[in-house]
């Protein structure tokens, strides 16, 4: 039974990782771009919740909701203003741009709030578990597995319902022609980053109310946001969720036979499928 | 019109990198004999400028020219280091000895290494190469013997009975450590000489304008019979050598390890990379110049904690905009002074003054 729970766990822990993931594979398949501050942005997403929470001293859902306007417009405007300049055949500019804002993300928050481990307070929530058959499952996990589902769900309507969504797949396919049509790449990928900032911020919540958190865990959360990518396959959300999942299990699994091993299964896992699926395991044509 | 044709020849040489030649000996020679006129603190900051100049001349020559942008070179770094402290502490190796086998070993690493993160594409080998440098600071902190999470030190003095250092401390009259520092510094400053050689040695062979053609256009490149991906994989197992080697050498200098230190992203990788992003990403002169840069700043600003790496992560963003080839393309652009001839220009025949468009390299 303890084994049933410790995989149950993993797959709502995989929730939060396709939750981090999500953002990262809707730029990169809109416009091949590969942010590498992807995590440092989900931390500090985190962060101004919490400072919405603490100053404003708003409920937590309440300051998410404030802070996904805030982070659309800084997305946007980040897409427009520097990242719209990197883009191109080159695949230096782009990522040593990014890497460059990993590290300014990181440490102005170390400036602004020291490195002490920070948590959103989400009161009753926190502990609240409900009983699914034999095993207990905690609300927080089941929400944030809710809210993956329900974002890629969303991401998916978006995609394939609506004149925004063709516009993405269009530009996506064919910047160039898809200019003659009428759509501005540059306004386009800039929308696209504002919605995945707006993914970003529902990680960062979920991140910050389930575990405690502090300006220098960005990286690890870019890397778990790849992974779950790579094992699901380029171009496919429900594969990063699929991704996620297996990630996730795999590093409860890994808990449970030494907690050291925790991190490390999660990244073995990732290399194993590297090896044998290099496509990842829904890659999308050929 | 009766005039006879002149031969068409290939020169790189120019009369700038003749007379940089010329004050590259002058200057080698007076870095080695530094450590007789200059004191100890000088020395050890010279060590660690040498030691991230060849950090920078590696990560240069895998992103700059072989386009391998990694994010992942502390792997090899920790690496060596580690095969470095077990050499000493298990097997009783001399710690300078060790510095070679470390290299060895990190190259060794590489091969395995190579076969996950040449599966992903551009972009994604850097997070790849991230994951891979994670997994190794993971399993070499479940090393148990060399301290686990926490690490370990070389045993006390060891580095006081290294190959040299009784020789140098008689020589210069000076305590153990004192000596020690000399002995690590001319090592870095030969390893630095090694690195920039073999650089400068492979992009003047065949296999250079086998790199630069297939980083210029990779079609073209694979249809005369350049094989992309054995030059890359040669250029990323030699780049491991020389970065686990470099590692192996910092850690005699520090003589106490950790995980967590040996397999650090910013030591190891960040200021690297905007060491050469500043300097100029894809020459051998732009890491010299943004090691200067570097150590200024760092110099002026270290005591400010994280301003200093917010303020150098700003700088890095604003150059790649900006002047994405760096400070010396800036000069280079205006002035078309290099100082290491690498590039072939085609002189001769009809066109006896070759413009700089006609450069190939």
């Amino acid at each position: 039974m303890i084994w049933v729970d410790t995989i149950v766990q993993g797959i709502l822990l995989g929730g939060l990782y396709a939750l981090f993931a999500a953002g990262l594979s809707l730029v990169f398949g809109i416009m091949r771009l590969v942010n590498l501050a992807h995590g440092d942005l989900i931390v500090l997403g985190a962060f101004l919740i919490l400072t919405l929470v603490t100053a404003l001293g708003l409920n937590p859902l309440l300051a998410a909701l404030v802070a996904i306007p805030l982070m659309f417009v800084l997305g946007w405007g980040l897409q427009l203003v520097v990242l719209n300049r990197t883009l191109g055949d080159d695949i230096l500019p782009p990522l040593l741009v990014t890497f460059g804002l990993s590290i300014v993300i990181q440490n102005g928050l170390l400036q602004g709030f020291s490195a002490d481990s920070q948590r959103i307070s989400a009161g009753a929530l926190e502990t609240a578990s409900i009983a699914l058959g034999p095993i207990s499952v905690g609300v927080m996990p089941l929400l944030t597995f809710l809210s993956a589902v329900a974002v890629i769900v969303g991401l998916n309507q978006l995609f394939y319902r609506t004149a925004l969504g063709r516009a993405f797949r269009a530009t996506s396919d064919d910047p160039v022609t898809a200019g003659l049509m009428g759509i501005e790449p540059n306004r386009i990928f800039a929308m696209a980053t504002g919605i995945a900032f707006v993914v970003v911020t529902i990680a960062a919540l979920y991140l910050g109310t389930r575990a405690n958190f502090d300006p220098t865990i960005g990286p690890a959360r870019l890397i778990y946001a790849f992974e779950a990518v790579i094992i699901g396959g380029l171009g496919s959300l429900w594969g990063t969720l699929a991704g996620g999942v297996i990630i996730g299990v795999a590093q409860t699994l890994g808990a449970a036979i030494n907690p050291e091993w925790q991190i490390l299964a999660g990244h073995v896992a990732f290399l194993v499928v590297l090896a044998f699926r290099p496509r990842g395991l829904f890659a999308k044509g050929g | 019109m009766s005039k006879p044709a002149q031969k068409w020849a290939v020169q790189t040489r120019t009369t700038a990198s003749t007379v940089f030649a010329v004050i590259a000996v002058l200057a080698v020679v007076a870095a080695f004999a530094a450590p007789f006129f200059v004191s100890r603190s000088v020395i050890q900051d010279l060590f660690f400028i040498l030691t991230m100049l060849v950090l920078a001349q590696n990560w240069n020559l895998l992103a700059g020219f072989a386009g391998l942008v990694s994010v992942g070179q502390q792997a090899f770094v920790g690496a060596g280091a580690y095969a470095m402290f077990a050499l000493v502490i298990l097997a009783g190796f001399d710690p300078i000895m060790a510095l070679p086998v470390a290299g060895i070993f990190a190259a060794l690493l590489a091969v395995p290494t190579a076969f996950f993160v040449f599966r992903l594409d551009g972009a994604y080998f850097a997070i790849g190469t991230w994951v891979i440098a994670e997994v190794f600071r993971l399993v070499f902190a479940q090393w148990k013997v060399l301290g686990g999470g926490t690490g370990t030190s070389l045993p006390r003095g060891t580095t006081h009975e290294m190959v040299g250092v009784p020789l140098v401390k008689e020589l210069f009259d000076v305590k153990s450590s004192a000596a020690a520092d000399i002995v690590t510094y001319w090592l870095a400053l030969g390893l630095a000489l090694a690195t920039v050689g073999f650089i400068y040695w492979l992009l003047r062979s065949k296999r250079g304008i086998g790199l630069a053609s297939v980083r210029d256009n990779l079609q073209a490149a694979r249809s005369v019979g350049v094989d992309a991906s054995r030059l890359k994989m040669i250029v990323y197992v030699a780049t491991a050598f020389g970065t686990g080697m470099l590692g192996a050498l910092v850690y005699v200098q520090t003589a106490r390890i950790s995980p967590d230190a040996a397999f650090s992203v910013t030591d190891w990788t960040a200021y690297v990379i905007f060491i050469v992003v500043i300097g100029g990403i894809g020459t051998l002169e732009g890491p010299f110049i943004g090691i200067l840069v570097f150590f200024i700043l760092q110099n002026l600003f270290a005591d400010y904690g994280s301003w200093y790496l917010l303020i150098l992560g700003l700088i890095g963003i604003v150059v790649m905009l900006f002047a994405p080839r760096g400070l010396w393309g800036l000069f280079t652009g205006k002035t078309g002074i290099q100082l290491f001839p690498i590039r072939r220009r085609l002189i001769g025949g009809q066109l006896t003054t070759s413009s700089r468009e006609d450069t190939h390299g």
